[in-house]
């Protein structure tokens, strides 16, 4: 039966609250003002100083944002801040936000794949237009003309910030929130900014050949640390080069698994990372637009697992051949290497399916043995000298089209272009490898869990709603059980916007973690040990 | 195969057939003349202010039911031939059960006042009345001005909804403070202050004596009944209180009151019929509790009670401490055991209150004065956790030690400011304990 899916409000007049004020029209036309001087730009005006149209244009857009927060918030009392959200256009899936799916997506596409357009210039010649514009700020920073990588870092660093401004307005009663949001504009600006521009002025010195290296950005998000170029940059910068690299690795082994046992995956994804910094600051707006059917869920589960094992293989390869191009640099032979990489998935997969089997679903656990024995069959037609090629296809290949559609069209343009449309953590939800590891971790062992304050939950569907990685919170809060998922990123939403203090974001023991009620608190107490007797 | 047949799709009526599905395999069948599906009718309000959706407030994907071999039946119960085991619907058809539980609910209570059922008055507790209030208010142009009668839950929600559309309200309270007949007056008092922060105009103490139509038969001004003051609006919220939805079984063999009687059990004066949840009404009250309790947890808890009865395991409905909740705009409350309001607060119980500078979170706890035993508690703006002050009612632990203990049943999100040293050191002030 047809259910009222397209409905927006009963009502056939607009409901008039949501009007923008006169404030927050003038703060939209300063915004616009901003951004049509990056468009003029983008069709070649030549501005005669770039130094001040560049600054003017980030001022305004910055301004603009500011002064429209402050109106939309600071004159209101605290507190939840949802009204009208499924009423206006923009967060609606209404016409402005299919115009600004379909101008972020097109952005994406020149960026990635046209940078020419952007102004992007054959190596040597100076830049035009755009990225042209941006020429002042990048020798500020690294004393190198800007490409349209410093372009798209600079205008991500600036929206995260304004928007992240915004954020903490709306949640200005909501302690959680605000640290949070001062901590993902914190490393943006200052780990994914600031400092990999400054880094490169060290290259400038014949002793240094850094790669361009985000310290946050961990593998297998950053799927290109164990490029040959990467690689090599980092062996060939000295004392520094190797701390990088080792912290890189020593990152994946032992500071996020620990961190994610203490924690959750939410100390990276909802404090750290700047993918999960964007999407929740600049996508805020956009996180009720989530889909939060069973039937995503499943999608969800196999694509990123996908994902992950796809890197896995990928990096794998990637690494095997470059052991290979020179054998008495490392000490680490290919085989070796290999054995190496078997013998920790093989222990992975064992431990788990060992002592945590039972907290599996069927399909997970097929899911599982299904990657495994993929993998072992190409670790095997390997030694046995079927293939002499690892895992079937040249590496240099894999990793093209990883890059391509995974690192790419996947993350960029369908993860931040569909904001408006899929909502804010699409790429996280179903994409990113690296939310798989520490999902898998957080489901496994770690300390943290949703808990569901007894029997005061309604069932009114705010945190589902406002759940940007699709988990039907309310399904298990209004059976009194905790939440944990392995997608849960922690941004804590859920908890702020139930009406009757019914979620907290918690870390305690292990034990008694998932827990499932029979009969929810409130009924008396014979009842409880009756029905969990049976 | 016996067929259990639940009048009423809300919670109680939901629960009973979720769980008695999980007990067994018996053909049930929900019918509502409401809605094809489940909705948290608690929710409502957030559907008009624009934070969710209608499909939002529905639990179960569509699918669910089926799923689960429940069947749903849309239609409108006439008449209930308790010797036949049959219900005669509205549109003319019929349907026999072996079982039948009775879970209809509430509507919202009308005192007979002249115009009360002109067009733009209308309650607020079906997905109907939300419709109404869509067509007769759904902007700032349309209604220029509503009226808000009784200072209850509901009152303050519908406030707090025609608030988020810029609609002035004008909110009429029979009491000499909101809801001062539930909660003691350092709370309600901070609640009245926070309710005209939002630009409401609250009036206290006053009653409503006629509502004026226009020439099309339309709402167009309140009479208060203190002054005769006449204030123009476009639209009435009728919200003092609920009353059984039971019209449809006045006329059958089943014994009524105010709602529908039952016994511990939840079986009416009949066999084979029961009832549940708002519109079912205890021959002896449990406790402090009163005989017919509408609120969405006790209709959840008989719910899973009459679930286990139908299933064989005979129970009666034994609901545990008292608990809560509500949200006054922006103020969340939860009440853990009794704290009772200044008009109903027994002899022997005692408050301790406590209110924070912002003048937006404070709580109250009450105690026997002569055993010190702690009775409940009220916090206002500060999150509680039920599990802990469960347990501390059970094993009925003096008022001292829940009060130097307050922290381990603190449920604020992590990192807000904590209030246990503040609360403690009030509490010392007050009656001079160590």
């Amino acid at each position: 039966m047809s259910n009222q899916t397209t409905h927006k409000s009963m009502s056939l007049v607009k409901p008039e609250a949501n009007d923008l004020s006169v404030k927050q029209k003038i703060a939209v036309a300063i915004g616009a003002m901003g951004l049509l001087v990056l468009a003029l730009a983008i069709f070649n005006t030549n501005f005669p100083n770039k130094t001040t149209f560049l600054t003017l244009s980030l001022a305004a857009i910055a301004l603009g944002t500011i002064l429209f927060a402050n109106d939309a918030y600071l004159t209101k009392s605290e507190g939840i801040k949802n009204d009208g959200v499924w009423f206006k256009s923009i967060s609606s899936r209404g016409v402005l936000a299919w115009i600004t799916g379909i101008l972020l997506t097109g952005f994406y596409i020149i960026l990635y794949f046209f940078p020419q357009y952007l102004g992007q210039t054959p190596s040597g010649e100076p830049n035009t237009g755009l990225i042209s514009l941006f020429d002042p700020l990048s020798y500020l920073l690294s004393g190198n003309p800007a490409s349209q990588w410093f372009v798209y870092g600079t205008l991500y660093t600036v929206a995260i910030l304004v928007f992240g401004y915004k954020f903490m307005l709306k949640y200005r009663h909501n302690r959680y929130e605000q640290l949070r949001t001062i901590s993902v504009m914190f490393f943006q600006l200052g780990f994914a900014f600031l400092i990999p521009e400054l880094m490169s002025r060290l290259n400038a010195s014949p002793d240094y050949n850094l790669p361009y290296y985000d310290l946050k950005s961990m593998w297998p998000l950053n799927y290109y640390l164990f490029d040959s170029w990467s690689i090599n940059g980092l062996l060939s910068s000295g004392a520094l080069g190797f701390i990088m690299l080792m912290f890189g690795i020593i990152s994946i082994f032992v500071i996020s698994p620990f961190l994610t046992y203490k924690y959750g995956k939410r100390w990276y994804c909802s404090w750290v990372c700047g993918c999960g910094g964007l999407a929740e600051t600049a996508g805020d707006s956009f996180r009720h637009l989530s889909s939060k059917k069973l039937s995503a869920w499943k999608l969800e589960r196999w694509l990123i697992h996908t994902v992950l094992v796809f890197s896995v293989v990928m990096t794998t390869a990637v690494i095997y051949t470059y052991l290979g191009s020179d054998p008495n640099k490392f000490w680490l032979t290919r085989s070796a290497f290999l054995l190496g990489v078997g013998i920790l998935l093989t222990l992975v997969f064992s431990i788990t399916m060992i002592f945590k089997r039972h907290e599996l679903g069927k399909d997970a656990r097929y899911g599982a043995i299904g990657y495994f024995v993929l993998i072992a069959a190409l670790f095997i037609m390997h030694y046995t000298g079927t293939s002499d090629k690892i895992f079937l296809i040249k590496a240099s290949a894999l990793r093209s089209v990883y890059g391509l559609y995974i690192g790419s069209i996947f993350s960029g343009v369908i993860g931040t272009g569909f904001y408006p449309i899929l909502g804010n953590r699409v790429w996280c939800r179903f994409g990113c490898p690296m939310a798989a590891i520490l999902g898998f971790q957080q489901r496994m062992f770690s300390k943290f869990r949703i808990t569901t304050n007894g029997g005061q939950c309604i069932s009114c569907g705010n945190c589902s709603t406002y759940c940007e990685m699709g988990i039907d919170v309310r399904a298990y809060a209004q059976k009194g059980e905790n939440i944990v998922r392995s997608s849960c990123v922690g941004c804590g939403i859920c908890s702020a916007v139930c009406p009757r203090g019914v979620l907290k974001l918690e870390n305690d023991s292990l034990k008694g973690r998932i827990n499932a009620n029979e009969i929810l608190l409130g009924n008396d107490v014979d009842l409880l040990d009756l029905i969990n007797s049976k | 195969m016996e067929h259990i047949v639940i009048i009423g799709n809300g919670i109680s009526g939901v629960t009973a057939a979720r769980h008695i599905r999980k007990l067994s395999d018996k053909k049930i069948t929900i019918i509502s003349a409401e809605t094809d599906y489940f909705f948290s009718r608690t929710a409502l309000m957030y559907v008009y202010m624009g934070h969710m959706n209608f499909e939002h407030t529905q639990p179960y994907e569509n699918w669910f039911w089926e799923k689960n071999n429940i069947n749903l039946k849309k239609g409108y119960v006439k008449t209930i031939d308790t010797n036949s085991k049959t219900l005669h619907f509205a549109e003319g058809d019929t349907l026999t059960y072996n079982k039948l539980i009775i879970a209809t609910g509430s509507k919202p209570n009308k005192f007979g006042w002249p115009g009360q059922d002109l067009k733009g008055v209308m309650g607020m507790y079906h997905k109907q009345d939300l419709e109404n209030l869509e067509f007769y208010a759904p902007n700032n142009k349309v209604c220029k001005h509503a009226v808000i009668v009784g200072g209850g839950l509901i009152g303050i929600e519908l406030a707090e909804m025609l608030n988020s559309r810029n609609i002035p309200v004008t909110f009429l309270v029979r009491e000499s403070s909101f809801w001062n007949g539930v909660l003691p007056d350092g709370e309600s008092e901070m609640i009245n202050r926070h309710i005209k922060n939002h630009h409401i105009d609250l009036r206290l103490a006053t009653n409503l004596k006629e509502i004026i139509p226009d020439e099309n038969g339309k709402v167009k001004s309140v009479i208060i009944e203190e002054t005769g003051e006449e204030i123009l609006c476009d639209s009435v919220g009728l919200t003092a209180g609920v009353t059984p939805n039971i019209d449809f079984i006045k006329d059958s063999n089943i014994e009524t009151g105010k709602g529908v009687k039952v016994n511990r059990f939840l079986e009416t004066n009949i066999p084979d019929i029961y009832a549940i949840g708002d519109c079912a009404e205890q021959h002896e009250a449990i406790g402090n509790r009163r005989p017919i309790e509408a609120v969405w947890y006790t209709g959840r808890m008989m719910g899973e009670t009459i679930a286990q009865t139908i299933c064989g395991n005979k129970m009666p409905y034994n609901p545990g401490h008292w608990f809560n909740s509500a949200k006054f705009f922006d103020i969340e409350y939860q009440t853990y055991g009794w704290v009772h309001g200044s008009k109903n607060k027994p002899d022997y119980e005692q408050h301790f209150h406590w209110k924070h500078d912002d003048d937006t979170k404070c709580i109250t706890i009450a105690f026997d004065k002569n055993t010190n035993a702690f009775l409940g508690i009220n916090t206002f703006g500060i999150r509680m956790r039920h599990e802990t002050f469960n347990t501390w009612l059970t094993e009925k632990r003096p008022v001292d030690y829940v009060i130097n203990h307050l922290a381990e049943a603190n449920f604020d999100p992590e990192f807000y400011k904590r209030y246990e040293k503040d609360v403690l050191k009030a509490y010392t002030n007050q009656f001079q304990t160590v």
